[in-house]
C-alpha cells in the first residue's frame, strides 16, 4: 500500500514508520554507476540501510566510499547522466521514490527529506541574501507572501541560534563565519519541517570548536523537532554521542552495520576495526596511531572477492576468490566479512 | 565604495593627461615645422603661418614650448573648446554631429550582441555538447577569425548590393534602418565573444554546489536556471558588455569608413588620412574620456552585481 507523500508532514501525522509497518526510509540493494568517457565506475554496489522516525543513523567511511552518492540518490539530485541507477529501491513511507515521476519526487525534497552539505559557502548561492534563500522555499513551496516568508526566515534563523537574526537576514553568505553559514544551511533545511534530515559531513569544513557546536545544535534540533537524521561522516570520533546506529561503507558497500555500542565494543569487520584503531584515544596517549594502509580501490576496477582484501591484515585465499555475503550477526547487526564472527570474538 | 570612486576619478585624470599628452606629442612633436605638420601636405600662406604661430604660441621653442602649447590646448579642452579643424570647422560642432550617430551604431551593435549572443550562449550552455552548442561554436570561431576590414565589405556587398536587404551605405544623417547592417557587423565580434562567455559561464554555474542545493530545496529546473544560474552566469557577461560598449563607441573606425557613416570613427579616419592634427587630437581626447568613464561604470556595476566584490 502506498501513501500520499505530498501531505503536510506535521508532527501529528508523523507515524513511526510507513503504513505497511516498514521503515520510514529504506534503501534496498541500491546500485549506482557513473558512465563516463573513461569507463564505468561502479560507485554503489548493493547498498541497503534503513532509518526509523526520530533516530540517527551514522554513515561512515573513507572519502570516495559512496556516502554522498547514496544520499544524493535518496534526494534524487544526482546528475543523470553521468549517473545511472541500474537497480534498487528507495522506499519512503513505503513508496519507492525511484518510481515517482520527477514532479512528485520534487515535492518530497525539502518537505519530507532535506539535506545539508559539507561546504556551506559553496552550497549557498553567493548573490542572494541568506533570508531570501531561506524564504525562497517558503514562497515557492508553501505559497507564503514575501513578508510572511521573511518573518518565518527570521524565526528559523533564531531557531538555529544565529545572533541578531533580524538584522542579518539581508546579509550575503560570504558575510557569515563558517559556523554561522552552516547554521543558515540548517535553517534552510528545516524550513518545510521535514521528517528526515540528511547531513553530509556538516562539520568537515569547520574548526574543531565550531564542529562541536554544530553537532550539538543538530542533536538538539533532531530531538526537539522529532526528525530522523542520516549523519554522513568520515570521522568515527563525532558519531559516538549523536548516532543510534552506524553503517560502515567501503567501495560502495555497507561492510558493517551495528548499533553504536556494539560497534565500539567489538567491531565485526576488519575495516571497522582499522577505523577504530585510527581514532586518537585519551587512554592510549603517546602510543602511535595505526592507520589502515593502502588506498581505497579504483571503482572502475574493483578487486575480485572481498573488495577490502588488498588492505586487510587477515585476508586469505578465500577472500581473493569469493565475495563475502552480508551475514547477520543477530538483531540488526551485519558484517560483510567471511570471518565476521572471528573478528568480533577477537580471534583474528 | 565612495572612496574607491574618488580614487578612480583621480586616476582617470592622470590617465587623461597621459594619453592626451602622448597623442599630442605624436601629432605635433618631432616635426621640423609644426605648422607644416599641422597643415599636412597643403601649402601654407604667410598670413596663415602668422595666425597659427600666434594661436599656438609657436614662437616658444624647445621642450618648454611644447609643454606650454600642450597645457594651453588642455586648458581650452577643459573649458569645452576643442579648437578648430584644419578644414576650418569647429571640432566641437563636428563632434556634436558625429557623436549621436556613433552612439546609435554602438547601441545597435550591443543590442545585437545581447539579444543574439547572450540568448544563444544560454541555450548552448544548457545543452552543452549538443548540436546547437557545436554549431554556434563553429560559427563564433568563424566570426572571430574574420577581421572587420574583411567582414564589413563582404556584408556590404552581399547584403547591401547583391541581395539588397539593407542600404549599402548610410550617408549623412542616417536612419536607424540604414545603421542596422553596419551595427550587426560592428556587433558581430562582441556577439561571438558574449556567446562564448555566456555559454561557459552557464555551463560552469550549472555544475556548482549551489545548484545542487537548489535542487535539494525542491526548486524546479526552470526556476533553478532562470533565477539561480542566470543571475550568477550573467555577472561576467554584463561586465564584458559594459567594457564592450566603450570599445564599440571608439572602435567603429573601419565600419563607419566602409559604410560611409558620418560618426566619430569616420571623422577620425578622415582626420588621420588628411593629417588634420587638431581634429585627431580632439577626437582621441574625447574617446579617451568615454573609454575611461565606461570602464569606471563597469567596475561599479560589477560591485553592484556581485555582493562579494567590495572596493576599498
Ligand atoms: N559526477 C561524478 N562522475 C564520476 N564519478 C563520480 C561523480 N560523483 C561521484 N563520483 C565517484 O563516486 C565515488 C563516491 O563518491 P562520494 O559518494 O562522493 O564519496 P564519499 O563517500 O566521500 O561521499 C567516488 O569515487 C567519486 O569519484
Ligand atoms: S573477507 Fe577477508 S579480506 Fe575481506 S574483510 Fe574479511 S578477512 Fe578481510
Ligand atoms: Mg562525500
Amino acid at each position: 500500500m502506498s501513501v500520499n507523500v505530498n501531505e503536510r508532514s506535521g508532527l501529528a501525522d508523523r507515524r513511526p514508520a510507513g503504513d505497511d509497518g516498514g521503515h520510514l526510509l529504506e534503501v534496498r540493494d541500491l546500485f549506482v554507476e557513473f558512465r563516463t568517457r573513461d569507463g564505468v565506475a561502479k560507485v554503489i554496489n548493493g547498498v541497503s540501510y534503513h532509518l526509523d522516525a526520530g533516530e540517527t543513523l551514522a554513515v561512515l567511511g573513507e572519502s570516495g566510499s559512496g556516502k554522498s552518492v547514496t544520499a544524493q540518490a535518496i534526494m534524487g539530485i544526482l546528475d543523470m547522466p553521468p549517473a545511472v541507477i541500474p537497480s534498487g529501491q528507495i522506499l519512503y513511507r513505503g513508496t519507492d521514490l525511484l518510481k515517482l515521476p520527477e514532479e512528485e519526487r520534487r515535492k518530497v525534497r525539502g518537505k519530507q527529506i532535506s539535506m545539508i552539505f559539507q561546504d556551506a559557502l559553496s552550497a549557498l548561492n553567493p548573490v542572494f541574501p541568506v533570508g531570501w534563500q531561506i524564504g525562497e522555499m517558503l514562497r515557492l513551496r508553501e505559497g507564503l507572501s514575501r513578508a510572511q516568508a521573511k518573518r518565518r526566515a527570521i524565526e528559523l534563523m533564531e531557531l538555529v541560534k544565529i545572533p541578531a537574526a533580524r538584522q542579518r537576514i539581508g546579509d550575503y553568505p560570504h558575510q557569515f563565519s563558517g559556523g554561522m553559514r552552516q547554521r543558515v544551511m540548517i535553517a534552510m533545511s528545516l524550513a518545510l519541517d521535514p521528517a528526515v534530515l540528511i547531513a553530509d559531513e556538516p562539520t568537515t569544513a569547520l574548526d574543531v570548536t565550531v564542529q562541536a557546536q554544530i553537532m550539538d545544535l543538530l542533536g538538539e534540533l533532531r530531538r526537539d523537532l522529532n526528525m530522523a537524521m542520516i549523519l554522513i561522516t568520515h570521522d568515527l570520533g563525532v558519531v559516538a554521542d549523536v548516532a543510534d546506529r552506524i553503517a560502515v561503507m567501503y567501495a560502495g558497500r555497507i561492510v558493517e552495520h551495528a548499533d553504536v555500542h556494539s560497534l565500539y565494543e567489538a567491531p565485526a569487520h576488519p575495516y571497522t576495526k582499522g577505523l577504530l584503531e585510527s581514532i586518537p584515544r585519551l587512554d592510549l596517549k603517546g602510543q602511535r596511531l595505526t592507520t589502515i594502509k593502502g588506498l581505497p580501490p579504483n571503482l572502475m576496477r574493483i578487486p575480485s572477492g572481498c573488495p577490502f582484501h588488498l588492505r586487510c591484515p587477515y585476508a586469505r585465499q578465500e577472500c581473493v576468490d569469493v565475495v563475502p555475503a552480508v551475514r547477520s550477526l543477530g538483531g540488526d547487526r551485519t558484517s560483510a566479512c567471511h570471518f565476521a564472527q572471528e573478528v568480533i570474538d577477537g580471534r583474528l | 565604495m565612495f572612496r574607491y570612486i574618488v580614487r578612480r576619478l583621480l586616476q582617470m585624470v592622470l590617465a587623461f593627461f597621459g594619453t592626451t599628452l602622448i597623442v599630442y606629442a605624436l601629432m605635433f612633436a618631432g616635426q621640423g615645422d609644426p605648422i607644416q605638420a599641422l597643415a599636412g601636405e597643403r601649402p601654407v600662406s604667410a598670413a596663415q603661418r602668422a595666425y597659427l604661430t600666434e594661436k599656438f604660441h609657436l614662437d616658444q621653442t624647445g621642450i618648454g614650448g611644447f609643454f606650454y602649447r600642450y597645457f594651453d590646448y588642455v586648458g581650452n579642452l577643459l573649458r569645452g573648446d576643442l579648437g578648430d579643424s584644419l578644414t576650418g570647422r569647429k571640432i566641437g560642432d563636428m563632434l556634436a554631429q558625429a557623436w549621436p550617430v556613433t552612439v546609435k551604431l554602438a547601441i545597435i551593435g550591443l543590442l545585437v550582441a545581447i539579444l543574439v549572443g547572450v540568448t544563444a550562449g544560454v541555450i548552448a550552455g544548457l545543452r552543452r555538447g549538443g548540436i546547437f552548442d557545436n554549431a554556434t561554436l563553429a560559427l563564433t570561431l568563424l566570426v572571430l577569425g574574420i577581421p572587420t576590414i574583411v567582414l564589413a565589405p563582404l556584408a556590404q556587398y552581399f547584403l547591401g548590393v547583391k541581395l539588397p536587404l539593407f542600404p549599402p551605405t548610410a550617408g549623412a544623417e542616417p536612419s536607424i534602418y540604414a545603421l542596422l547592417l553596419p551595427g550587426i557587423v560592428l556587433g558581430s565580434l562582441s556577439l561571438a565573444t558574449a556567446l562564448r562567455l555566456t555559454r561557459t559561464s552557464v555551463a560552469e554555474n550549472l555544475r556548482s554546489d549551489y545548484v545542487r542545493t537548489a535542487k535539494a530545496k525542491g526548486m524546479s529546473v526552470r526556476r533553478i536556471v532562470s533565477v539561480h544560474v542566470l543571475r550568477n552566469s550573467l555577472i561576467p557577461v554584463i561586465t564584458f558588455l559594459g567594457v564592450e560598449l566603450g570599445n564599440l563607441m571608439s572602435g567603429a573606425i573601419i565600419t563607419e569608413g566602409v559604410f560611409n557613416i558620418p560618426g566619430v570613427g569616420f571623422n577620425l579616419f578622415r582626420g588621420i588620412r588628411t593629417e588634420d592634427g587638431p581634429l585627431v587630437v580632439g577626437l582621441v581626447s574625447v574617446l579617451v574620456v568615454v573609454y575611461l568613464v565606461s570602464n569606471l561604470v563597469v567596475d561599479v556595476l560589477y560591485a553592484v552585481l556581485d555582493p562579494r566584490i567590495r572596493y576599498e
